[in-house]
Formats: C-alpha cells, sequence, structure tokens
C-alpha cells in the first residue's frame, strides 16, 4: 500500500517511535485506586462512606486505647491518674490477670501448673496439627491427658497412672482379638480397661491425696480462660470419636441402631445449649448412683461432650454421603468387613471431607464455653460478672475486661478457623 | 455393609453363627443393642426413683396452676404476679418468639448487606465487610449481649434528663428518646374507622400482586412490556392515603411525653434495654453468619450464567432478579433456615439480661421458686424441640419443592 502512495505523499514515518511510559492515571496506585475505589460515582459514595466509617471507628478508640492507665490500685486511682482524660483503665487486667485466667480459687502458689500445661498442650497438640512431624511425637499426645491431669487437679499420681494403666491393658487387648473380629477386639479392650480401673481403685488409699506431690486442687476451684480451655479442649476431644459413631449408626442398615442415633441427634440438636446446661447442673445428678457425687465439672464435660457430637455426627454423616457409592462397593468387593471397609475406606476419604464443618463446630463449641456462667461457673465471662465488676475497686470498668476477653476468644478461634484452611489447601488431592 | 450372602451351610445351626454368617449377625447386633438401651434406660430410672424417693421428691406437674407469684416487667399478654405458673410460661413463650422472629428480621437484612457488600469491586468496602464478619463470627454471642446491654444501661442517659421544660436531651426526631432502661418509642392510636384504613392497606397489597400476575400474564401472551415499578408504589401508597383522609385521620402517634410526668417518660411504648441488648446482638452475630451464607451461595451460580444473560441482553438488575438470585437463593435459603432455628435457640441466652423469655420465667424463676427442676427442664426441652422440629419440617418441605427436576 505505501509502495504506491510514497511518491505522492509529502511525509511517511520511516523510524519507530520510542515507546513512552502510560499516562499516570492508567497505571500504579492512582489507576489502582480508580478500579478499586472510585470504579463509578456509587462505588465511590461507598468509599467515601467507610472512609468515614473507619475514621469514627479509630478516633473514637485509638485516643481512649493509648491513654490508658496500666498500673493503679482501683478505678478511682485510675480516674486520678488520668484527671478528667478519656483514658481506658487496663490496669484491672494487671491487677486481675491470675483471676482472669486461672478464677480466684485457684490457689495462688500453684500457678506454674495449668501453666505449665498449657505449654505442653501446644507439643501434644503439635504431631496432631502438623503431619510432617515425626510420628514418635505422637506417644507424648497420647500421654498429656493423663499429665495434664495430674498437673491441673493434682493429688495422688496414682490416679492418672491407674488410669493411664487401664488403657494401655485395653490397647493390648484390643491387638490381640482384633485379629479375630474388629468387634471382639473393641469391646474387649473396654472390659479390660474397665476391669484394671476397677481393681485399681481398691489399690488407691482414701489418704493418697494427703501427702501427695502436689497439692490436690477440686474441681470447684478452676476458672477464668483455664476453664474455658479445658471444657473446650476436653469436649472437642471426647465428642469426635462419639460423633464419628453416631453417624455411622446414622447411616448403618440396622433400623434399631439407626433409629437410637437419629432420636438422639436429633433431641440433641433440637434444645438449646443451656437447657443442657440447666440438665447438667439440676437435674443430672439424680440419674447417677445415690452418693457417687459426680462434681459439677464432670457433669458440664458429659452435657457439652453429647451436644458437640450431635452436631459433629450430621457434618460427617454429610461427609459420608458425599463419598461416591462406587467407595462402598470398592470395599465390599475386595471381601473387607464392615469394620475394615470402614477403617480403610470410608472413614479416611469422609472425615477429610468433614474437616471444615468439624472445625466450625469446634470453634462455635469453644464460644459456646462461655454459656457454663449461666450456671455459675466461674469461667472468663463469670469471673468478670462476678468476683471482678461485683468489687468495689474495679465497679464500673466494663469496656476493659470485655475487651480482653474478646480479644482471648478471637485469637484462639480466628487461628483455628485460619488453621482448618490451611489443612484444607493441604489435604487437596483432587486435580481440578 | 456387606451384600455377600453366604452359601447356605448344610447341617444343623451352631451358635457361632450368630456372630459370624451375616444373616444372622445383623439380628444379633440389634438384640444386643437393644438389651443394653433397656439396660441403661432401667439404670437410670432406678437411680432417678432412689434419688426423688431419698430426697423426698416427686415428679408432678401441679405447680403450675399455682400463683406465680413474680412480676414480668415485659409482657405480650396480661398478667400479674397472681397469675399461675403457666401463664408466666406463656409470657416468656411469646417472649421468646418476639425476640426470635425481631432477630431473624434483622440479622436477614445485616446479613444480606454485609454479604453482597463482600463481594463489591470496592476493595475498602469489602475488606470493611470482611474485618466485620471475622470480628463478629469469633467472638462468643454470650460477649456481644453483655457489650451492648451494658452500652444500652451504662452509657445512655436517664430518663429524667429527658424531662421537663429545658431538658438536657431532646427527643430525637421528637419521637423516639434513648434511656438507660431502654427505648421510648411512639406508639400509634387506634381511632375510630382505622379498621377500614387498615383494610384498605392489604386489599391494595393483594392488588399489587394481581396487578403484577396480569402484567407477566400480558407479556408472555402479547410480548406487550407493562412497567411495574412505579405503579407498585402508586397502588402500595395512594389508596390508603385517600382512605386515610376521607376516614378523618384516624390513625395517630403517642410520642413520649417529656412533661406528663416529672420522673419517668410516659406515653408511647417503652422497649426494655434487655430486649434490645438481646435483639441487637443476636442480629449482629448472626448477620455475619448470613453474610457469609448469601456470599457463598451468590458465588456459587458460575459466571457463565452471568456471561450468558449478558449476551441475551439483559440488563444488569434483571441478571440479578432472573438469573442470579433464582439459583443462589436455592444455596443460601437452606444454612438461612438453619440460622434462624440457632436464633431461636439463642434467644434463650436472654436469661442472662433479665429478658423474660422462656428460659428465665419457667427454665428461671418458677424453677428456682417451686424446686421443680425436672419438670420445668424437660417443658422448656420439650418447646424447644416442637420448635426446632416444626421449622425443619417446613425446611424439608421447601427443599423438596426447591429440588432440581432433572430427568
Amino acid at each position: 500500500m505505501s509502495d504506491t502512495q510514497s511518491h505522492n505523499v509529502a511525509f511517511v514515518r520511516e523510524t519507530f517511535l520510542p515507546e513512552s511510559a502510560p499516562p499516570s492515571t492508567a497505571t500504579g496506585p492512582v489507576k489502582w485506586i480508580k478500579d478499586n475505589l472510585f470504579a463509578t460515582w456509587a462505588n465511590g459514595l461507598l468509599t467515601v462512606a467507610a472512609l468515614y466509617l473507619i475514621f469514627l471507628v479509630l478516633s473514637s478508640t485509638m485516643p481512649w486505647i493509648f491513654a490508658g492507665i496500666w498500673n493503679a490500685e482501683s478505678l478511682a486511682a485510675c480516674r486520678e491518674v488520668l484527671d478528667g482524660v478519656s483514658g481506658a483503665c487496663f490496669a484491672v487486667l494487671t491487677e486481675r490477670w491470675n483471676q482472669l485466667l486461672f478464677g480466684f480459687t485457684y490457689p495462688t502458689d500453684q500457678y506454674w501448673r495449668p501453666t505449665l500445661a498449657f505449654v505442653l498442650l501446644f507439643v501434644a497438640m503439635a504431631p496432631v496439627l502438623f503431619f510432617d512431624l515425626p510420628r514418635k511425637l505422637l506417644i507424648f499426645t497420647g500421654l498429656y491427658p493423663f499429665l495434664a491431669f495430674w498437673l491441673i487437679w493434682g493429688g495422688t499420681i496414682l490416679a492418672p497412672l491407674l488410669a493411664l494403666a487401664g488403657v494401655v491393658v485395653g490397647y493390648l487387648v484390643y491387638d490381640r482379638l482384633v485379629k479375630n473380629s474388629f468387634a471382639a477386639g473393641f469391646f474387649g479392650g473396654i472390659v479390660a480397661a474397665f476391669v484394671v480401673w476397677y481393681i485399681g481403685g481398691f489399690l488407691i488409699s482414701d489418704t493418697a491425696n494427703e501427702n501427695a506431690m502436689l497439692q490436690a486442687v477440686p474441681s470447684r476451684d478452676l476458672g477464668g480462660f483455664m476453664l474455658n480451655m479445658m471444657l473446650g479442649i476436653t469436649c472437642v476431644s471426647l465428642s469426635v470419636p462419639l460423633g464419628i459413631a453416631l453417624a455411622l449408626g446414622r447411616q448403618s442398615n440396622l433400623p434399631l441402631i439407626k433409629g437410637i442415633c437419629v432420636v438422639f441427634i436429633e433431641f440433641i440438636r433440637g434444645v438449646p445449649l443451656i437447657t443442657l446446661l440447666f440438665v447438667a447442673n439440676v437435674m443430672l445428678a439424680y440419674f447417677f448412683p445415690p452418693g457417687s457425687g459426680v462434681d459439677l465439672f464432670i457433669r458440664v464435660v458429659i452435657m457439652i461432650t453429647i451436644f458437640s457430637a450431635a452436631y459433629i455426627a450430621e457434618v460427617i454423616r454429610g461427609g459420608l454421603a458425599a463419598l461416591p457409592k462406587g467407595q462402598y462397593e470398592a470395599g465390599d468387593s475386595l471381601g473387607l468387613d464392615y469394620a475394615q471397609s470402614m477403617r480403610l475406606i470410608i472413614l479416611p476419604q469422609a472425615l477429610k471431607i468433614s474437616i471444615p464443618g468439624i472445625v466450625n463446630i469446634a470453634v462455635g463449641l469453644f464460644k459456646d464455653t462461655t454459656l457454663v456462667s449461666v450456671i455459675s461457673m466461674f469461667d472468663i465471662v463469670g469471673m468478670i460478672r462476678g468476683p471482678i465488676l461485683a468489687s468495689t475497686d474495679w465497679n464500673g470498668v466494663y469496656w476493659e475486661l470485655f475487651m480482653f476477653a474478646s480479644v482471648l476468644f478471637f485469637v484462639v478461634c480466628y487461628g483455628i478457623s485460619q488453621y482448618s484452611q490451611w489443612l484444607e489447601r493441604r489435604l487437596a488431592t483432587d486435580h481440578r | 455393609m456387606t451384600t455377600l450372602t453366604d452359601p447356605p451351610k448344610q447341617g444343623s445351626f451352631q451358635p457361632m453363627m450368630l456372630l459370624n454368617d451375616t444373616r444372622y449377625r445383623s439380628i444379633t447386633f440389634q438384640v444386643i443393642a437393644l438389651i443394653l438401651l433397656i439396660l441403661a434406660i432401667w439404670f437410670l430410672g432406678s437411680n432417678l426413683a432412689t434419688n426423688l424417693a431419698a430426697a423426698g421428691l416427686n415428679i408432678s406437674y401441679d405447680f403450675l396452676g399455682n400463683p406465680a407469684g413474680y412480676d414480668i416487667n415485659q409482657t405480650l399478654i396480661p398478667y400479674t404476679s397472681q397469675s399461675t405458673n403457666l401463664q408466666a410460661a406463656f409470657v416468656g413463650i411469646l417472649n421468646t418468639l418476639l425476640v426470635a422472629f425481631l432477630a431473624c428480621i434483622t440479622a436477614t437484612v445485616f446479613g444480606v448487606l454485609a454479604g453482597v457488600l463482600r463481594l463489591s469491586k470496592n476493595w475498602l468496602v469489602s475488606k470493611v465487610m470482611s474485618v466485620y464478619v471475622e470480628i463478629f463470627r469469633n467472638i462468643p454471642v454470650l460477649i456481644w449481649i453483655l457489650i451492648i446491654f451494658t452500652i444500652m444501661t451504662a452509657s445512655m442517659p436517664t430518663a429524667k434528663s429527658y424531662l421537663g421544660e429545658t431538658p438536657d436531651n431532646g427527643l430525637i426526631a421528637g419521637l423516639f428518646a434513648f434511656t438507660n432502661r431502654g427505648v421510648n418509642a411512639p406508639a400509634p392510636i387506634w381511632g375510630e374507622g382505622s379498621m377500614v384504613v387498615v383494610a384498605v392497606f392489604i386489599a391494595s397489597i393483594i392488588g399489587i400482586f394481581a396487578y403484577r400476575k396480569y402484567a407477566k400474564k400480558l407479556l408472555f401472551d402479547t410480548g406487550r412490556l407493562l412497567p411495574t415499578g412505579w405503579p407498585t408504589l402508586a397502588i402500595l401508597i395512594l389508596p390508603t392515603l385517600i382512605a386515610f383522609f376521607v376516614m378523618g385521620q384516624p390513625i395517630g402517634l403517642d410520642a413520649p411525653d417529656p412533661l406528663a410526668n416529672r420522673f419517668n417518660l410516659r406515653g408511647g411504648i417503652q422497649i426494655g434495654a434487655p430486649l434490645i441488648a438481646i435483639w441487637f446482638a443476636l442480629s449482629i452475630y448472626t448477620g455475619a453468619f448470613i453474610a457469609e451464607n448469601v456470599r457463598a451461595g451468590i458465588q456459587a451460580v458460575s459466571k457463565g450464567q452471568t456471561e450468558a444473560a449478558a449476551a441475551l441482553g439483559l440488563r444488569p438488575g434483571r441478571i440479578m432478579n432472573l438469573v442470579v438470585l433464582p439459583q443462589a437463593l436455592r444455596v443460601i435459603i437452606p444454612p438461612l433456615i438453619s440460622q434462624y432455628l440457632n436464633i431461636t435457640k439463642n434467644s434463650s441466652l436472654a436469661i442472662l439480661v433479665g429478658y423474660a423469655d422462656i428460659t428465665a420465667t419457667l427454665g428461671g424463676i418458677t424453677l428456682n421458686q417451686t424446686g421443680r427442676a425436672i419438670e420445668c427442664v424437660l417443658l422448656l426441652m420439650l418447646f424447644y424441640l416442637v420448635i426446632s422440629l416444626t421449622i425443619s419440617a417446613f425446611m424439608n418441605v421447601y427443599n423438596n419443592r426447591m429440588k432440581l427436576k432433572e430427568r
């Protein structure tokens, strides 16, 4: 084209123009701001509104937080130091730190015990949470419940040792019998453990607690955030196996077992946790043998455990239902019996699908442990509402305390949900 | 469960076949389960009987007919301290349903707003909304209830500051007063002929549906598209307004009056601080969960659907209404209903701030005054169970109707 016109066109550029940078409005932060904050006028309005909201929140809280007083003996002393300036009185946290974490009746000189148990908890949980770690660490995880029990409650070391012995004997019996049949191994192990515990019960004398290495602490002295952590961890770890059993029962084709599981799950899911805590508080004691004196902590653990087990069962049932039918048939065609095909084929896949759901339930359950304050147990909310706000020194320090409790729960719950997302990505084996 | 059937063995029945033969094994297990169940029930029942006998108690529901002997500050039906425990329980039931109903509506509004805004292309807005969702989801609802109750009771002005000729605080819009006891709001006064206005209003709502149905029919039959936006608004407002003035303005507002009384605000209705606390806390807490459901539902509609609708020439509003929402609702509604169920169950936490719901009346004061722990807790559970099962039943009906009709 240019060949035919070159002789009658005045000027033809023959060199290439050097590239120039895009205009500043089409690149870099300006473009980003234009695209993401002010794309349309409605969008711009939203941005301004959001900025104003952020300004409002920060301008009202930040000065209050930064003017905070960390050292004072009472609210009155705090106000004196502040001298009319609006500021937080974080001194309540420093002064009541131990009460918020351990409750107000835990022996003061024994705080190192729950603290140590808390630190060891991370060691025990590490191999469960991160399966790249050496598997030998799981031995410590297995020992941890007995160790933590001994550290927190104290008393004679014989009790946790006996419990451990029962579990070990039960496992050995299970290991022997499981080669014949899973059912025989399972029930045989349970019976053996109970036999050991029953016989061992006679060996521990009633006075063993008096001159024990660690001073015995009764359950009613537990409190603070420690109580929330203990309830949360104990109930979640107990309710997962129970939930699996309930889910399998609900999927079973034995009508009687299925019926029992359906009624149980639907009943528990239909009532609020607080009514179950009422049951633990005022009713459950009537159902134990006379004179057994099961303490409130155990009763609450029982009720919260069956509560979360019902929810976890529904999550796992979803996982079981999501598996293709071919997986069940594959198990059958390999000649595996029910227990084997569940253990080796179905459950590993179903549980993997269920992990996000189970974690959601666990987070919800941990938040729900604050409900025990309604039945006058002194967990962190109970401590704040009861002894701390009722004391003459700190009557009126609401926001600092609620903020502290909120931060504790937020850190734990947000951490768990982030871990669950990491785990989901890690376990994703399907290639989509 | 294995589907293999062993070939029938020749010869007689052996006891081990009960465990090893698939024909008998399932029956064996069920019999064992039945025996265990009966043993457990018998064990618990006999313990209960022994313990009750030892404590000199019996199971009886007579206390429901006795006078309750306590006052309830917020009631929907007439109630005095001389009313029976059963009436107190009914007051509680109505209060539970009231707060659950209110919280369901506001939680849905918050949730849908936050969920849609979280998907906004505006970076700042979507970040603000995800902060909202994360903060509210990860802190116990119990703490939220306490925080909002404290805001209501500790940082609101006293009722007295609204009173007098020159009050410290003016009524908001001349109608509302936020005090540390709750919110005083105007109440409607139903005068002579107000029923006519209400009837006209209901009739015009029916009229809107009829008009929309007619417009749709006309569109499908002839292809003519009638406007629906402004006629809907007109039908909704105009007839009612005309009726209102024709009847001589029968409906009035009874606003709180700062001059009526020297000690407290009179006039209008007072919504107590406990109700506000539990209502608002449940709304923002559950709203955060609903926001996640809404977001997941909208994201579940594949992008191709939106693009296909755009390729057909639909406007963005139509794409949302006709293509995305019907598919997203299928995903959103079931978890939404279970959130409603959660609201109803969490409203039992009202006992913490002294709102007289069923847990606070029947499970709280009545239980403590009569000592009938077992009966009260059982009745309480029965109530919540009935509510839950009813809502689940509705949900199942809905799910079956909305199920994708596949070939």
